[in-house]
């Protein structure tokens, strides 16, 4: 009876504006209308889409989505690793080419780019060797958690450890904007904790930071902005507050025909008064006040509340709407779950217990 | 190497003013470490110095004492054929280790560090430098042994023999660097010297560095001087016999020099396009 997954009215266009940007500072991504599309003309895919990004320095930015949703290619234009079909970005003002070469922005990727057959501090030495100015080595290793493994072979290393390794590579430079690609994806919990503290360390130092990730956890622990994409497209941007907001509130539906919409937007918490077919679906933070009121004040009946979570949010901001229109997402077959999400994953930000 | 002390006060926000580093960052550090790791490898120690001085040992030895001339006896002066088969092993030798530095660029394609080293100022040309001097720098170390193995067995050749053999055989060893580039970037493999060994120890056959050429059937001559190997090798040994400048020879260095050259810098541009 509780469909607790009804969700698309949030998605049509939560286009949250972050607070409005200062006029004219330099942005440490500038990137507008980026295009990028593979394969030949009879099959071609838009991995990009026309895609607009400002961050300013200092920000530290997720980038969420699923799979396939066009992070790591938007991030391969960002560092110049590719050339977008159309668009533009700028680095610190300057193209992606002219920041690397500098030294002002440098990546943690997935995986590879490491030499098997170097130590760690090999490793780090030669890269540093290839900057004009570089942080001394040991208190690269030493800030990267890897100082006391530095002689170790990379071959020898764990999948956490070369992680790590490639987050002091990128340190080395000291660079203005860091940019990690879904960097934790096949670490443990362990090691994913140890990296995100050394991470977090280092971005209370004022450094720029862009991450892609598909773990929801990351972006609403570690970013202070959060930019979904689908399909090649920014879906929603907003504070990791907003865009928590957009799905921790709760609708409460039910037939109403006396209703004051002007009285019921006026309660504290409402997002949204929508009626339909004579159903009032509210969305509010407060469900618990909308429903005394509906209950108290008019003739409503059938009520019901329903609850999102950060999961909820993130599939109907970036799932693939197309397939999944009539019952809503994969989750929508079994209307038993409790009024939490499908599975209760994110437990930090399940606002049922009250 | 160039780790300057900079401010400990990690507040990178708005620094654009940074300086590129000269020479598309190549320097000394970069190039000692892959000297380390050429010198690391065993399977290339072992082709490119252990395996020319014990064929050299094998088929060199026991011809100590016979002359390449019908005039003259070693005891006369006369270089014997241990001294021809020590130059055509110093020049195999230099060839292996010009191509593996070469061809480890397919290593580095596939581990992704090719990719890696795009995300820092290092230009591709620095990087094609390093591998270059890197495959010279064990290549002279293969010159060296086999002379100095000859030199142990009782091979002894005038001061300008000996120099303009081994820096022949070294320096001449680059036609292989750009054919072991133009693979590595051609080929997506982590194997490429698995491959590449047999064809060089091939090309080296039919060039005449393991048998004589001019003791083979006269097809195989006609083939042989085609090959990469025989310009090279001819060239080298040109000071023993003390023979007519070979334009044939020279001709085969330039020709293929030309035909590695031109592939690596193509393959080169395809690659770098698409990273």
């Amino acid at each position: 009876m509780n469909n607790s997954t009804t969700s698309p009215e949030l998605a049509p266009h939560p286009q949250i504006s972050p607070t409005a940007p200062p006029p004219a500072a330099l942005l440490a991504v500038d990137a507008t209308g980026l295009h990028k599309s593979f394969g030949t003309a009879g099959r071609k895919v838009h991995a990009v889409n026309g895609v607009d990004l400002q961050i300013r320095p200092g920000e530290v930015v997720a980038f969420l989505g699923p799979n396939g949703a066009g992070k790591t290619t938007t991030i391969d234009m960002l560092l110049g690793l590719s050339k977008p079909d159309g668009g533009s970005i700028t680095i610190f003002g300057l193209s992606p080419r002219a920041a690397i070469a500098q030294g002002l922005v440098s990546a943690v990727m997935q995986s590879g780019g490491l030499l098997k057959d170097l130590t760690v501090r090999e490793t780090v030495s030669l890269t540093g060797s290839l900057f004009s100015q570089t942080q001394p080595v040991d208190e690269v290793l030493e800030r990267a958690g890897i100082l006391d493994i530095a002689g170790r072979r990379v071959e020898k290393c764990s999948g956490g450890q070369q992680q790590r390794l490639r987050f002091a590579m990128a340190l080395l430079s000291d660079p203005g904007l860091l940019i990690l690609d879904e960097p934790t994806t096949g670490m443990d919990v362990e090691g994913r904790r140890d990296f995100w503290s050394a991470i977090r360390a280092d971005t209370a130092r004022g450094r720029t930071v862009i991450f892609a990730t598909h773990y929801l956890e990351e972006a609403d622990a570690y970013a202070d902005r959060i930019v979904l994409v689908r399909r090649g497209e920014i879906v929603a941007d907003g504070t990791a507050a907003e865009i928590k907001n957009l799905a921790s509130g709760r609708t409460v539906n039910a037939s109403v025909h006396n209703a004051d919409a002007a009285a019921l937007a006026a309660i504290p918490g409402v997002d949204s008064v929508e009626s339909r077919g004579g159903r009032l679906s509210i969305r509010t933070k407060d469900s618990d006040a909308v429903a005394r009121y509906l209950l108290t004040a008019t003739d409503a009946v059938d009520l019901e509340i329903t609850s999102h979570n950060l999961e909820d949010a993130f599939v109907a901001l970036t799932g693939d709407r197309d397939g999944s229109d009539g019952s809503d997402g994969p989750d929508g077959s079994d209307g038993s779950d409790g009024p939490d999400g499908p599975d209760g994953s994110d437990g930090p930000n399940d606002n049922t217990g009250k | 190497m160039t780790t300057l002390p900079s401010s400990a006060t990690a507040a990178p926000v708005t620094r654009h003013s940074r300086n590129v580093p000269p020479f598309g960052a190549f320097n000394a550090t970069l190039l000692g470490i892959e000297i380390k790791r050429r010198f690391r490898n065993r399977r290339t120690l072992f082709f490119t110095i252990a395996f020319p001085v014990a064929m050299f040992l094998a088929f060199g030895l026991q011809y100590r004492d016979t002359s390449i001339e019908t005039g003259r006896t070693v005891a006369q002066g006369a270089p014997s054929v241990a001294a021809f088969i020590m130059i055509s092993m110093a020049v195999y030798g230099a060839m292996m280790a010009s191509t593996s530095a070469g061809g480890a660029v397919a290593i580095e394609r596939q581990l992704g560090w090719s990719r890696q080293l795009r995300l820092t100022p290092l230009t591709p040309v620095a990087n094609i430098a390093v591998k270059i001097l890197g495959g010279l720098s064990i290549g002279l170390l293969a010159v060296l042994a086999t002379f100095a193995t000859g030199l142990a067995i009782g091979v002894r050749l005038p001061l300008h023999v000996w120099l303009v053999a081994g820096v022949t055989a070294w320096l001449g060893s680059l036609v292989f660097t750009a054919m072991g580039l133009m693979v590595g970037y051609l080929v997506p493999s982590e194997n490429v010297m698995q491959f590449m060994g047999p064809a060089l120890a091939f090309l080296a056959f039919f060039g005449g560095l393991f048998t004589p050429l001019d003791s083979m059937a006269k097809p195989l001559q006609d083939i042989g001087v085609w090959t990469p190997t025989y310009g090279l090798g001819e060239i080298a040994r040109a000071p023993l016999s003390g023979d007519a400048f070979n334009w044939l020879a020279v001709g085969n260095v330039i020709l293929w020099l030309a035909v590695f050259g031109i592939g690596a810098a193509l393959a080169f541009r395809r690659d770098t396009k698409r990273v």
